[in-house]
């Protein structure tokens, strides 16, 4: 007995906590919520506010104030138009282009390989995670240069890339964000049931009809959070563009180029690409697939 | 995302910085006058402060030649590398910095928003007859008579040409702005709206009629046409570089085979095919000089800094290392190698750099001295740029 009494008063932080349950629930949460409220939410609450401001256009320094002039540029300049629609197609494109490759290999590694393939695939797929972002853009650019490594292989064939533009930039993105989709689809995939599979191909199903109306509903949930970093990523990205798209520009190349030379601009173009990811996430919203998420 | 932050904390402690003096405006004997925020000029030397915050650009500020001013003077020395001009310029107005290597494009802005102070030559006693001529008094770093900055060195921006392709040197940069260019899709240009000058030295030889005096005093109607021209040129581009390394691999590979480069850049490519010349309309070219903070507080630290680096050894030590011309042409006397590299980069060569434009921040105040018009802005060379890519 005077044991346990002892025990108590060993702990008076753990028995003051035990007493009060919101006392408990804050200290619980300070921390954490200090985190996003102060580090995150201000920072972004702060960049977005400068997209109201005044540059000094003989300083270029930049002063508080309202103006709506930096979203009217935003939104009527040709070539900020042009860029937003052009990096929203690339972006669209990596998902989809991931997606498709993701769904097969999925199904291959979860289901028909050996252990042994399946762990190597597993290594392949996260390998690339390992080396720096900026490695393999400029490993990419490497391979598309002229005299690069796919023209020395391709000329055999009589077949030559298509130089720094568009296409390498998509598929530059597509590799670089891969990983980000096809772990989430092979994680899925892998918990569907096996006779699923058995059950439909019982019931006459071929595999393309087992794939589209048994896997793909099953594993949507999965497809949709993988797209959401591919396309965030995707949308957000420049480098890509700067090493490996040629005199291609994205939201990004514009956002980097007005960065020093006139923040308010950067900011309110900023806002393009957190309006294409709130009106995905609501699209995906009314799949339903964010709340089985 | 932190870029953006740092954008907004350097803008914010911008907005602090403005400093409240009034303005003044006289004239020099160049016809420019520009209004700019009086800031008193440093009066004598006093004690070292003990450290030192530089801005450079890489490769300008090296312990090869730090250790020795440390040991000199016990001013630490601290760098910060800057990738761009505009980086600088953003760093600068942070006011954690004592002084920068800015080029001109870069130096006019600085001094117009009254983040740097004008200099008291004589407490640099190697700003001396030894610097060379074209690099003293210019209008970016000489505002109104007096001296903002003391030179580091300059470079031209050349034409660069894989001599395999073109079978010679080309005579005139049209082969990077017209349609009916041998090269389409293998050209590359800088990527920066201090580029719009270079289109501007193009219409000034080929298009009288604009009246373009001076490539970074461009009214409306000569930007709108300097813009037209690099819109042209966006449809035979293969490509726009701010990457040192990604120019080079660029010209090596085969990508390009034509656009603009910098002597250094020629040299580290490393092949003999690849080959730079200066065409017939001249081009821009980048002037290097230290500039001093409007609020340092290491002001006996910075002028010890700009006179050592003044001195021909040191002088030549970063010209050499980062590969430019010197400002101070002593160096070149003083050995064999010191000779090549001053041929190399033509550094006492003036004819040749007479026909280069340095780069200067465009402002309001037209710098070719028109009164009667207003001239665009960088602001406005910055919106305009955004366009040309489309």
């Amino acid at each position: 007995m005077t044991q346990v009494v002892a025990k108590k008063q060993s702990k008076p932080i753990s028995s003051y906590l035990l007493r009060r349950t919101k006392v408990r629930l804050l200290s619980i949460l300070a921390l954490p919520m200090t985190w996003i409220v102060g580090v995150y939410i201000v920072s972004l609450f702060l960049l977005l506010i400068t997209a109201f401001w005044n540059v000094d256009p003989f300083t270029s320094l930049v002063s508080p104030g309202f103006n709506l002039e930096n979203f009217k540029m935003v939104l009527t300049v040709p070539a900020y138009i042009a860029t937003s629609i052009r990096t929203l197609l690339i972006a669209l494109s990596v998902t989809a282009i991931c997606i498709f490759f993701a769904i097969p290999l999925g199904i291959y590694m979860a289901k028909i390989a050996k252990p042994w393939v399946r762990n190597l695939l597993a290594v392949a797929i996260t390998l690339p995670l390992w080396a720096g972002y900026l490695v393999k853009i400029i490993a990419m650019r490497l391979v598309f240069t002229e005299e690069g490594f796919f023209n020395w292989a391709m000329a055999p064939f009589g077949i030559r890339g298509p130089g720094f533009s568009i296409p390498i930039v998509i598929l530059t993105l597509t590799y670089l964000w891969f990983p980000y989709m096809a772990l989430p689809v092979y994680t899925a995939i892998r918990q569907i049931p096996p006779n699923l599979f058995d059950a439909s191909s019982d019931m006459g199903a071929k595999g393309f009809t087992t794939i589209y109306r048994v896997v793909f509903p099953l594993i949507t949930p999965a497809v949709i959070a993988g797209s959401v970093f591919t396309f965030s990523l995707s949308l957000g990205d420049y480098l890509a563009a700067r090493f490996t798209g040629g005199a291609t520009q994205m939201i990004g190349s514009i956002i980097a180029q007005n960065i020093n030379l006139n923040p308010p601009v950067a900011a309110a173009y900023s806002m393009i690409p957190i309006f294409f990811i709130v009106i995905y996430l609501m699209v995906a919203r009314r799949t339903g697939s964010l709340e089985r998420m | 995302m932190k870029g953006k932050k740092l954008a907004i904390l350097s803008a914010l402690s911008a907005s602090v910085l403005i400093i409240s003096g009034c303005s003044s405006g006289s004239e020099d004997s160049s016809g420019v006058s520009i209004e700019v925020p009086d800031i008193p000029m440093h009066e004598a030397m006093g004690e070292f402060e003990g450290e030192l915050n530089i801005v450079n650009w890489s490769g300008f500020v090296e312990p090869a030649w730090t250790d020795k001013f440390t040991a000199d003077t016990g001013c630490k020395v601290n760098p910060r590398v800057a990738g761009t001009s505009d980086e600088m310029v953003t760093l600068m107005r942070t006011g954690q910095y004592d002084i920068v290597s800015a080029s001109g494009d870069a130096a006019l802005r600085l001094i117009v928003g009254g983040d740097v102070q004008p200099l008291n030559i004589d407490l640099i006693p190697n700003f001396s007859d030894d610097i060379a001529a074209g690099m003293k008094g210019n209008v970016y770093d000489t505002v109104n008579g007096k001296p903002y900055g003391v030179p580091i060195g300059r470079g031209a921006n050349l034409l660069q040409y894989n001599e395999d392709v073109t079978g010679g040197a080309p005579e005139s940069w049209d082969v990077v702005w017209e349609l009916d260019t041998p090269y389409k899709g293998k050209i590359t240009a800088y990527d920066a709206p201090i580029y719009i000058a270079d289109a501007a030295v193009y219409l000034m030889y080929h298009k009288p009629e604009l009246g373009i005096k001076n490539p970074y005093a461009l009214d409306k109607d000569q930007l709108a046409a300097a813009i037209d021209l690099l819109k042209q040129q966006n449809q035979v581009i293969g490509e726009y570089w701010s990457d040192p390394v990604a120019q080079i691999t660029s010209f090596v590979g085969g990508n390009t085979v034509v656009g603009t480069s910098w002597e250094v850049l020629r040299k580290f490519a490393g092949k003999e095919n690849i080959k730079t010349t200066l065409p017939v309309e001249g081009s821009t070219g980048w002037f290097d000089s230290w500039l001093v903070s409007s609020t340092t507080k290491n002001i006996n630290c910075a002028y010890a800094w700009m006179d050592y680096t003044s001195k021909p050894e040191v002088n030549g030590a970063i010209a050499v290392n980062f590969g430019m011309a010197p400002a101070n042409v002593a160096f070149c006397a003083s050995s064999p190698e010191a000779q090549a590299h001053c041929d190399t980069f033509f550094a006492e060569d003036e004819e040749f750099f007479k026909r280069i434009w340095p780069w200067t921040t465009p402002i309001e105040t037209c710098v070719d001295g028109r009164k009667d018009v207003k001239c665009t802005s960088f602001q406005d060379w910055t919106n305009a740029w955004a366009t040309v890519k489309g």
